[in-house]
């Protein structure tokens, strides 16, 4: 059997072999390593959820626990990135972007434009994304369509164990600003992953399952609902072809097109809040550059436009589903003009 | 502190020439030829001399929106800075940055900041930058009076002292956020007090004395040169011109700027200062004034007539790679 690991230990992995392999790579966040002053054991958490755990054991003070001040640390990180270092800053949850935007969007996203083409910002900024924890709506939120609005920076949504890989070593080798999104209800989830570092190049989408019918155009953990979607309708007979986007920006526009010009019939499911989200995106580009291809109206399947809800009947209702993409394939595939 | 002849004379040239730069946009900007808005630090020459004539080509800067001054002083080409206020391809940023985003890497000047408070944590990152890679450079982070009052510099004077940072932060308290006073917007009596919340040393002095300046800036920049950390330095001073051009300036005394330009002047206060110690001649001055007028005119010139970008730049230097 291929070599096996899940999804937190890939990340974890990509830092590790990074780290090894270029010495101005240093990662900076919340609790990163844990343990940072206190009287008792250092490397105590690596992140909230043991993500970077070991790192700091082995990389020791490029692994720099922060205060609780997202501005100045992110900043940092930004200052750091265009002074000849490569850090890798973790914003614990993609929620607590509102405390410290200013620095991506209008620094980091801006140097290199608004400068003359002459500022080079290697910045990762890893983060946490997703429903599905029971955390309510300030630990819960997508957000990446925030970030993939803005010119300059990079979003990055994997969506298994290699992807996270082989997108993180090439988010940290990458040099512009890249803000790389882990769907916490993936990191249990295990995968194939090869032992030797690799990099997955930005704007390649994935076709995760090649179908003639319908085309579902997904990222991250919508990936896998989409999957059982799909393997689902395949027993009625409707074969769908699914694309994982992996990077929102860039996006692998000729991939989507292609594959709405050969089924014709195209579903999004973007877990990001309805409005102005991925799906939209995906939605106009195919209406505007493959309309004559379409049998059907486009159909996106997300989250309604409300808050991450708490309770746990409320926050399953919220969450696409694989019920909620078959159904939205039943309407594409027997939509009558 | 001792200053040579050479340092007194290129004090005296950096700051003489932000004051001519700034003079020049200030009737330039009433024709209608610049572009947008602009924010003049005529008044405030003495910090950025005195600040960075300590500073080398390893150093760090991070600036303001009223950035022409520490460009200027951290060695920013005066031609380069000229074009880019006019939006011009030859500036500085190519045309694309304008007067709030003058920046030169290679100079180390990491770029006038259009957001208050912007800076602090980008300097803390280029001084952790200088201390990992052992270059041996600081930081410094220029904020007003009113990103004084920003979280981000709060943040940043505690990340420093935390991580024992070679950076030092500036103050320059010209007395007004935009239109309203530093009186009523911080509390407190002056902003150097702050640094004792973060365990750092923290010195108020007037920002129109050149040699106050650079004493207290010299000490700063050795103790974060030799691994002592951060520092905050205030500069009280005022400014000439309103918070951009354009500002009527109503909410200013009648006869504030007139009374500070005839007792205070900091160019004015140098050179008495030098010449009745006898350190630089009346002629050696007069000789820097004639250059640096030369200099202006001619980067007024050569801006004015330079080209502007092309419409394919519109599109180009967003990324690296994309």
């Amino acid at each position: 059997m291929d070599r096996q690991l899940t999804f937190q230990q890939a990340i974890n992995e990509a830092l590790s072999q990074e780290m090894e392999r270029d010495r101005t790579v240093i990662l900076m966040g919340e609790d990163v390593a844990g343990g940072s002053g206190a009287e008792g054991q250092m490397d105590a958490w690596g992140g909230p959820l043991g993500i970077t755990k070991g790192l700091w054991s082995k990389f020791g003070d490029r692994v720099m626990d922060t205060p609780i001040s997202e501005s100045a640390f992110v900043g940092a990180a930004i200052g750091a990135a265009v002074s000849g270092l490569r850090p890798v800053a973790e914003l614990m949850f993609v929620d607590f972007m509102g405390v410290c935007f200013d620095q991506i969007f209008n620094q980091a996203a801006k140097f290199r434009y608004m400068f003359g083409g002459k500022a080079v910002t290697p910045l990762v900024v890893r983060t946490m994304c997703g429903a599905g924890f029971r955390a309510a709506a300030q630990h819960s939120q997508c957000l990446y369509p925030i970030f993939t609005h803005i010119p300059g920076l990079k979003c990055v949504v994997p969506s298994t164990p290699y992807d996270a890989k082989g997108l993180l070593i090439q988010s940290i080798r990458d040099n512009d600003p890249v803000i790389f999104f882990e769907h916490k209800l993936l990191y249990p989830m295990q995968g194939e992953v090869p032992e030797e570092p690799y990099a997955i190049p930005f704007g390649e989408a994935n076709f995760v399952r090649e179908g003639d019918d319908v085309t579902i155009v997904t990222l991250g953990r919508m990936v896998h609902v989409s999957s059982d979607a799909a393997a689902m309708l395949a027993k009625d007979g409707i074969d769908c072809e699914i694309i994982d986007l992996r990077t929102t920006s860039p996006l692998d526009e000729d991939s989507v097109l292609e594959s709405a010009e050969k089924t014709g019939r195209v579903v999004v499911v973007d877990e990001a809040s309805p409005r102005c989200n991925v799906a939209t995106d995906i939605s106009a580009l195919i209406a505007e550059k493959a309309f004559a291809s379409l049998k059907a109206p486009i159909r996106r399947v997300t989250p309604p436009h409300t808050p991450v809800p708490f309770s746990d009947v409320l926050e399953d209702l919220y969450i696409p589903d694989a019920g909620k993409v078959v159904a939205a394939v039943h309407d594409v595939t027997s939509y009558k003009a | 502190m001792q200053l040579s002849k050479a340092d007194l004379l290129k004090a005296y040239r950096t700051m003489k020439t932000i004051r001519e730069f700034e003079e020049r946009i200030h009737l330039e900007f009433a024709t209608g030829e610049i572009p947008g808005f602009v924010h003049l630090y005529a008044g405030e020459e003495a910090i950025a001399a005195g600040i960075c004539i300590h500073l080398d080509a390893r150093d760090k800067l991070t600036s303001t929106h009223r950035g022409h001054g520490h460009c200027i002083a951290k060695g920013c080409d005066v031609d380069g800075m000229m074009a880019e206020i006019y939006g011009k391809k030859d500036g500085l940023c190519a045309g694309k940055g304008g007067s709030m985003h003058i920046a030169d890497l290679s100079k180390g000047m990491l770029g006038a900041n259009g957001i208050v408070g912007g800076g602090p944590p980008l300097a803390c990152g280029a001084a952790l930058a200088a201390k990992k890679l052992g270059s041996k450079g600081i930081a410094v982070s220029f904020v007003g009076d009113g990103g004084a009052n920003q979280g981000t510099t709060l943040e940043s004077l505690n990340l420093a002292a935390i991580w024992n940072l070679p950076c030092v932060f500036v103050v320059e308290n010209n007395g007004y956020a935009e239109a309203t006073s530093c009186k009523y917007a911080g509390a407190c009596h002056d902003f150097a007090d702050r640094a004792s919340g973060f365990s750092m040393p923290g010195v108020t002095v007037d920002g129109h004395d050149f040699f106050a300046v650079y004493e207290t800036a010299g000490e700063a920049v050795r103790r974060a040169r030799d691994g002592g950390g951060p520092t905050l330095i205030e500069c009280k001073v005022n400014r000439y011109y309103g918070h951009f051009e354009g500002d009527a300036q109503t909410y200013r005394a009648p006869d504030e700027v007139k009374k500070i330009r005839e007792t205070r002047d900091c160019i004015t206060r140098f050179a008495q200062k030098v010449t009745s110690a006898g350190l630089l001649g009346r002629a050696d001055l007069e000789t820097i004034d004639r250059e640096v007028i030369r200099l202006i005119d001619d980067s007024v010139s050569k801006a004015k007539a330079a080209a502007k970008p092309a419409s394919v730049d519109l599109l180009t230097d967003v990324y690296v790679s994309y």
